[in-house]
């Protein structure tokens, strides 16, 4: 535990990648082999379900440091972070524990059945054996969300040097269903596991957002076009009678669509396919709100399926007849595609259209179309390209529609996590609306913490500690004085929301310092952008 | 300067507006001692004030007479220039238009005080800013019976413990010793007053040349009368970055990022601060390294301080406050706050900078 921790304490103290690389080779240098599979697991996310809630995790933390619940949680939110939150609190700065991240793994993997009382006395006993940080990391073990800065990208870059396992295979290798309880560290990685490779996904590729003027691109001939719908990135995979569908976040999601489940007949084996999760309603694509309804599900009522049945739009083919063919061109793998479908008829199974322009002002209109199309904008692909591994440059670019906009007042504001703790940075904003006794008031409408320089934030955070009226734990209401131009994707009707719409990736484009409030837009200004 | 917002009152319920009848009370200008005429750390031009220590938000321009300890005095008159200033020692009672006040080390900076205020028997103690562990640089805090306290919460949550600063400046001279190993200079944040030089007195001078910022040069300078120090290098225009590498500089909060540390590179950057116990506040300072270093009190300092005072009726002033005074009523305490203009140790990434007057 000693060395993972330290391993942790080195990459949060660096913000350079170089270094951080440096400490994670280092460490798998010297790590034990199943400290090696347990540290790959829990930086790409696959740690053992939480085994006691944070609810509970509070209370023992205020028993064991001694002091009121209500003063643990005041702490809580000015620190910021749950489990360095419990760390601070918790007196005992001696490392006494000689146990293994791997042996503490596989004990929280046991201990989720346990009684309450086990629980308890088994992580009070733990925190009180750790020094500070290894009780932080041990917490983030607990607590859920290992997000230190550490992308699998690193992890991988680091993993390569150590192993000699070229990048991109090391990235293939990582993906899928494969649990560090089972598999070993020398099976990931040099092996060959005829059942994990059956529903292994490739690493997905990823495009960055457009930073150049079009024409800069080249010849419009060498570049296809296709509308970004807004979905769920997946890919679908037919391999061995059996179909599998995982997400980009590296989630297998196959139960949660069980109508894609059919396809299974249709393609042939050893296939997989790159596509978007869409819900399609009465024949048009639903709203990403619509999705949302099944994302959560794990078990799928049948009315929810008559509700908001989803497609698989799909665009390109990375594996046909059990042959990887990321390597061909996108226009090889498009034909492909494109033959493969013709002789499947399936509604569940659609395909995204591929678009070649003359052109890079028709590309422009075409863009303009997007959101009567309900797509996000447009997806440029150069031809020639092979499908490549992870985010990079120069092939694939998204040009998202404009966003949205409007502008709204600052009502409440809550402190900050990360970076931001102990800073006023999360707002909420409300626009005008004539209540029923004829008077205008804020209705709240979007929350947003994204947008503002650190700079900016420090000044507003200093305004709202001026202007605060009341205050409700973390959150705290303020005289409304602030106005702010906000973006957002889209825009439905809901009855879930008391202003009757929702927003969807709300963010602050600029502080309005120009406008006093009752420059501030209406909820009539916001709903009349609801598309008809 | 910063803007200053008259906040007319609160609204917690808790609150509690001070009696006509206390020996001190809260008013637009400072703390104030109505029987003897007398401010303490005032905010705003006074007659008479009397000061706790040299920070800039404790000691401010245009009183028309100030009272401090002796050794208080230079940094004042480095700070404010030349102002009519009474030196006291600590211990030492004297009379107000009938009122007994002396003063006390807090332990805080070099010449820091705490106040005592006397009037028929009744004691109440102004801590200023204070903290229990001795630093070895300045004269430690000693707790002070009393009926009533006032006192800081700037680290008043149970998030802040610090280790023993023995622990803390062997992490620092490794960090040195180890950026020295790969070629590259240590520059080390912390207040040019207080902080600066506890830095100074326990830096390794065998590991290599300590450098400084002007502004902490100026202000060291002052104090080499009073403390033993090892010897250190002002960088000035014609200093050559060669001569730099793997030394450590020492340099106030506001040098980070500025173009003062182009001549520095390659180096690594450490900040020490009792905010640099929390990772979001090191990452929003994008400092390397954060060294948990504080002149206040941590949260079992500030608890343990006040139960040796003996005090019943506890006033908070600036720092968690409301969380703080919550607590000690729960224990017990007859707690409230009271709002002032001090800052405490201020997160500088958090509000307005701090001021650094050199």
């Amino acid at each position: 535990m000693k060395k993972f921790a330290e391993l942790i304490e080195e990459l949060d103290a660096t913000t350079k990648t170089n270094r951080k690389v440096a400490a994670l080779a280092a460490y798998f240098e010297r790590a034990s082999e199943s400290d090696k599979i347990w540290t790959i697991a829990v930086l790409s996310h696959r740690r053992p379900p939480r085994p006691v809630n944070t609810t509970l995790l509070r209370q023992y933390a205020a028993e064991l440091a001694e002091i009121p619940l209500w003063l643990f949680e005041d702490s809580y939110h000015i620190v910021g972070d749950l489990a360095e939150a419990i760390a601070l609190v918790i007196p005992n700065n001696e490392m006494k524990s000689q146990k293994s991240l791997a042996g503490i793994l596989e004990e929280l993997i046991l201990l989720k059945p346990k009684s309450e009382e086990e629980k308890k006395n088994y992580v009070q006993e733990m925190w009180l054996q750790l020094d500070y940080y290894s009780r932080f990391v041990f917490t983030k073990l607990l607590t859920g969300g290992f997000r230190i800065g550490i992308s699998q990208k690193l992890m991988t870059k680091a993993l390569s040097q150590v192993t000699e396992v070229p990048e991109d295979e090391l990235a293939y290798r990582l993906m899928g269903n494969w649990s560090p309880a089972t598999t070993s560290f020398e099976e990931l990685i040099f092996g060959r596991n005829e059942q994990a490779y059956v529903s292994k996904p490739y690493p997905f590729y990823l495009a960055y957002a457009l930073e150049s003027e079009l024409y800069e691109l080249g010849e419009v001939s060498e570049w296809s076009a296709e509308h970004k719908w807004d979905g769920i990135r997946g890919q679908l995979i037919c391999r061995k009678s059996e179909l599998f569908i995982w997400t980009r976040g590296d989630e297998l999601v196959s139960d949660k669509y069980p109508e894609m489940l059919e396809l299974v007949d249709f393609l042939p084996d050893g296939t997989v396919l790159d596509g978007e999760i869409l819900p399609f309603i009465d024949g048009e694509i639903g709203t990403f709100n619509d999705l949302q309804t099944r994302i959560g599900r794990k078990i799928v009522s049948k009315s929810l399926l008559e509700k908001v049945p989803v497609v698989f739009r799909t665009y390109d083919l990375l594996e046909i007849n059990g042959l990887d063919i990321r390597e061909q061109n996108y226009l090889q793998r498009r034909y492909k595609l494109e033959s493969m479908l013709q002789s499947i008829s399936h509604p569940v199974l659609q395909l995204s259209e591929r678009m070649q322009f003359n052109s890079w002002s028709e590309v422009s209109i075409e863009r303009g179309l997007a959101r009567e199309k309900r797509s996000e904008g447009l997806m440029l692909k150069r031809n020639d390209s092979p499908y490549r591994v992870g985010r990079k440059k120069g092939d694939w670019w998204k040009w998202k529609t404009d966003p949205l906009t409007i502008d709204a007042v600052l009502t409440y504001a809550m402190r900050g996590h990360g970076r931001r703790t102990n800073l006023f940075t999360d707002y909420t904003f409300g626009l005008w609306e004539t209540n029923s006794d004829g008077k205008q008031e804020l209705v709240t409408f979007a929350k947003a913490y994204s947008g503002l320089t650190d700079k900016e934030f420090a000044q507003v955070d200093a305004i709202i500690k001026k202007t605060t009226l009341e205050r409700f734990g973390p959150v705290r209401s303020v005289e409304p004085t602030l106005v702010f131009e906000l973006a957002f994707e889209g825009i439905t009707f809901s009855n879930r929301h008391k202003s009757g719409v929702a927003v969807r990736f709300p963010r602050i484009v600029r502080w309005r310092k120009d406008k006093s409030i009752v420059d501030a837009n209406t909820l009539e200004d916001l709903k009349a952008l609801i598309p008809k | 300067m910063k803007s200053r917002v008259e906040i007319p009152f609160y609204n917690f319920e808790y609150h509690r507006f001070m009696k006509q009848s206390d020996l001190l009370v809260f008013n637009s200008k400072g703390i104030y001692c109505p029987k003897a005429k007398v401010y303490l750390d005032p905010w705003r031009p006074v007659n008479q004030a009397i000061i706790t220590h040299g920070h800039s938000d404790h000691a401010r321009f245009g009183h028309k007479s100030y009272l401090t300890h002796h050794s208080n005095i230079p940094i004042l008159k480095h700070r404010l220039g030349e102002i009519p200033v009474q030196g006291v020692a600590w211990n030492e009672p004297f009379q107000v238009n009938g009122v007994t006040f002396s003063l006390h080390p807090a332990g805080h900076i070099i010449g820091s005080s705490q106040v005592r205020v006397e009037y028929k028997g009744e004691v109440w103690v102004f801590t200023g800013d204070y903290k229990d562990e001795d630093d070895g640089v300045a004269v430690p805090y000693e707790p002070i019976k009393c009926q009533t306290m006032i006192t800081e919460c700037t680290f008043g949550i149970p998030a802040f413990k610090w280790k023993p600063q023995v622990q803390v400046f062997e992490e620092i001279n490794k960090w040195w010793l180890g950026n020295k190993e790969e070629g590259k200079t240590s520059v080390l944040f912390g207040y040019s007053l207080g902080k600066a030089q506890r830095i100074l007195k326990y830096l390794d001078p065998s590991i290599g040349k300590i450098f400084t910022h002007g502004a902490i040069e100026n202000m060291t300078e002052v104090l080499r009368t009073q403390i033993q120090l090892p010897p250190t290098n002002l960088i000035t225009r014609e200093t050559k970055g060669k001569d730099i590498q793997g030394g450590i500089v020492v340099a106030p909060p506001s040098a980070h990022g500025s173009p003062w540390m182009r001549k520095l590179v390659p180096y690594e950057t450490g900040t020490c601060s009792g905010w640099m116990a929390f990772r979001g506040a090191r990452r929003r300072r994008s400092t390397d390294k954060g060294f948990v270093i504080s002149d206040h009190c941590d949260w079992q300092g500030l608890l343990k301080s006040i139960k040796s005072s003996g005090a019943e009726r506890v006033i908070c002033t600036h720092g968690y406050t409301d969380i703080f005074s919550k607590y000690l009523r729960e224990i017990g305490y007859d707690a409230s706050v009271e709002n002032t203009n001090y800052e405490g140790e201020v997160d500088e990434s958090s509000n307005s900078i701090h001021q650094e007057v050199s």
